[in-house]
């Protein structure tokens, strides 16, 4: 607190006498807000807002996994015993929940390293570039502004058996085809959803490549590096900390997956091949009416993911400065 | 070229070659399929050969559109789409702005702490709330099959708050000071420097705080259950995954209806893809 505010504390302030009550107010209000109380009053509505829609839910789904929770009439009392980890059990030892793990990492495994590589090639080349650039640009993000929805419908139409796809690599095409044949339809969806974010990563690379220092780039060009040497020996280093976020927010997505696995191979197809986490959770959750068996799932997930998360923040180094 | 003339991260002429050529394979990749969308929702019958690729006047057919209309009420999606979108970009901008404002200029206890939140809450994946504020917004307050119950969970983009305040804090302090001396409120400090100097911010700010809500899927389509009040993205994946197979050129329609989703969103993008900088999104995220 500084010290303009403890001069105007109540036992000075009182000699402006007449004021009296009013004048006493306003330093007990700085004094448990700070020095601008209307930053406080003006952030309230955000606060809510996060109390609201992010701390209850989140307890409330901690809560729900460790109770035998189901749906009932608005209004109603009901009794929903505690009962311990027998959600978590029974999630962990479904076999359909296990297979939608496992299938998140096949996705996991293809979709976060090719995501780190393609996004930090393409940013490094579009960074320098002078030609259409608007359009490159433009081109690149696009996929990403765009509804995963409306994708999905050009994506089915061609991957399907008789496909453009298919038609193009003619022998080569996989039977059955990509989408319904168990072992490629998770790999599929994984290269579309690298495709369709892409654009977003490449943007987080970009404005990270305008903090690498352009010293580096000339004393690496001095010392006789050519551009693939100084892309190792500066951007690459230069970007860790983009690289940082880039698999942890890759990584918090593809553990996410919900609407490709629904759409595009018809809720989690062929027999549970590409279901995911997400998945089973709406499917069991709220179409079976399961919602503390689902929140167990929930939870289990999210501690995987931070965990995955936070390794690999680890290990890419992502203190900044 | 030699050596010493040459400008750090210059590329000799093979390498700026190489360069062009995987930029224009990554657009090509990156533009075909919508290419292809377009093209395909005009085809009267779907063809997936190679020459189908390009338009056949024989073949082109508005008739797409008019199928998918039948089926989805693409206007009502249109603008249920547009309602749920234009709440979450008003929410954000009425109390995201004031939030930056607060984060950035103002000095008061809890401001570091509500910071760090903004950031957190954009790691915690929503999935993991699903199903507690299902129960909350659809069972608790009855507000399932309504706008409001679409928007409540959106209402406030955490990543425009950071960015607002990345905004704010570029504003030269001597501004803020100038207009106190003179004997301005906070509140007008706000009004009438503040938001005036944010204009450009605003701009980038409705753009991204836009196409999340207008692109969902998962949350409108748990809470609506009403076609009438479903959101074109909604709609289009239930005619995808139900009623696709029992119609005569399934992926016809279905292309038509993603032309019909995607148009908007690309046509306001490109518009104003000069607002979508990449160094303000950028900090969004990672403060």
């Amino acid at each position: 607190m500084s010290s303009e505010t403890l001069g105007r504390s109540p036992g000075v302030a009182s000699p402006r006498g007449p004021a009296g009550a009013g004048s006493r107010k306003r330093p007990v209000v700085q004094r448990v807000f700070g020095k601008n109380p209307l930053g406080a009053l003006l952030s309230t509505p955000y606060l809510i807002f996060l109390a609201v829609v992010f701390a209850y839910p989140l307890v409330f789904a901690f809560y729900m996994s460790l109770h035998d929770y189901f749906f009932s009439a608005p209004g109603a009392v009901v009794d929903r015993p505690f009962i311990g980890i027998d959600n978590y059990v029974a999630a962990l030892t479904d076999p359909q929940v296990l297979q939608s793990f496992r299938n998140v990492g096949v996705f996991l495994i293809i979709n976060v390293p090719l995501t780190v590589i393609l996004a930090i090639v393409l940013a490094t080349a579009l960074n320098r570039v002078v030609h259409f650039r608007a359009f490159l640009r433009v081109s690149f993000y696009v996929p990403y502004v765009t509804a995963s929805v409306a994708v999905v419908a050009v994506w089915l139409f061609m991957f399907s058996g008789n496909g453009l796809i298919n038609n193009v690599i003619g022998p080569l095409a996989p039977d059955p085809s990509w989408l319904i044949n168990p072992t490629l339809a998770m790999p599929t969806i994984a290269l579309y959803v690298t495709w369709k974010q892409l654009g977003f990563f490449i943007l987080l690379y970009l404005a990270a490549l305008q903090n690498v220092p352009n010293e580096l780039y000339e004393s690496a060009s001095t010392d006789g590096a050519g551009p693939i040497r100084s892309f190792f020996s500066v951007t690459v280093p230069g970007v860790r900390p983009a690289t940082a976020l880039v698999l942890m927010l890759a990584t918090i997505t593809g553990a996410n997956l919900f609407t490709e696995p629904y759409l595009l191979t018809g809720g989690g197809g062929p027999n549970g091949a590409s279901s995911s986490p997400v998945f089973v959770m709406y499917q069991e959750g709220l179409q079976q009416g399961k919602p503390g068996f689902a929140a167990a799932i929930g939870v289990v997930l999210v501690i995987i993911v931070l965990t995955i998360a936070l390794l690999e923040n680890r290990f890419a180094g992502g203190k900044e400065e | 070229m030699s050596a010493q003339r040459r400008v750090p991260g210059q590329l000799s002429r093979g390498q700026a070659i190489l360069r062009g050529v995987v930029l224009g394979l990554g657009a090509l990749v990156f533009l075909f399929p919508f290419y292809y969308m377009v093209i395909g929702s005009l085809q009267r019958f779907p063809d997936t050969s190679l020459g189908g690729i390009f338009p056949n006047p024989a073949n082109i057919t508005g008739a797409n559109y008019v199928a998918i209309n039948e089926r989805i009420n693409l206007f009502s999606g249109l603008i249920n789409s547009g309602i749920f979108a234009g709440g979450v970009v008003l929410g954000t901008v009425l109390f995201g702005m004031v939030t930056g404002y607060a984060l950035a200029v103002l000095k008061w206890r809890g401001r570091g702490a509500t910071f760090a939140l903004a950031l957190l809450v954009q790691t915690i994946p929503f999935q993991l709330l699903m199903i507690p504020l299902y129960v909350m917004i659809a069972r608790d307050y009855g507000l399932g099959d309504t706008h409001l119950g679409m928007i409540l969970p959106y209402l406030i983009n955490s990543t425009a708050v950071v960015i607002f305040r990345q905004y704010f804090l570029q504003i030269p302090k001597e501004l803020f000071d100038a207009a106190r001396i003179d004997g301005a409120s906070e509140l007008r400090v706000l009004w009438q420097v503040a938001i005036p100097l944010v204009r450009p911010a605003l701009v980038t700010v409705i753009l991204i705080t836009f196409i999340g809500p207008w692109n969902e899927f998962l949350w409108p389509f748990l809470i609506t259950k009403e076609a009438s009040l479903q959101p074109l993205a909604v709609s289009l994946a239930n005619y995808i995954s139900t009623i696709a197979a029992s119609t005569t050129n399934p992926f016809g329609a279905m292309l038509a209806g993603a032309v019909v989703l995607a148009a908007p969103v690309v046509l306001l993008f490109i518009y104003f893809q000069r607002f979508f900088v990449s160094t303000d999104i950028g900090s969004g995220v990672k403060g």
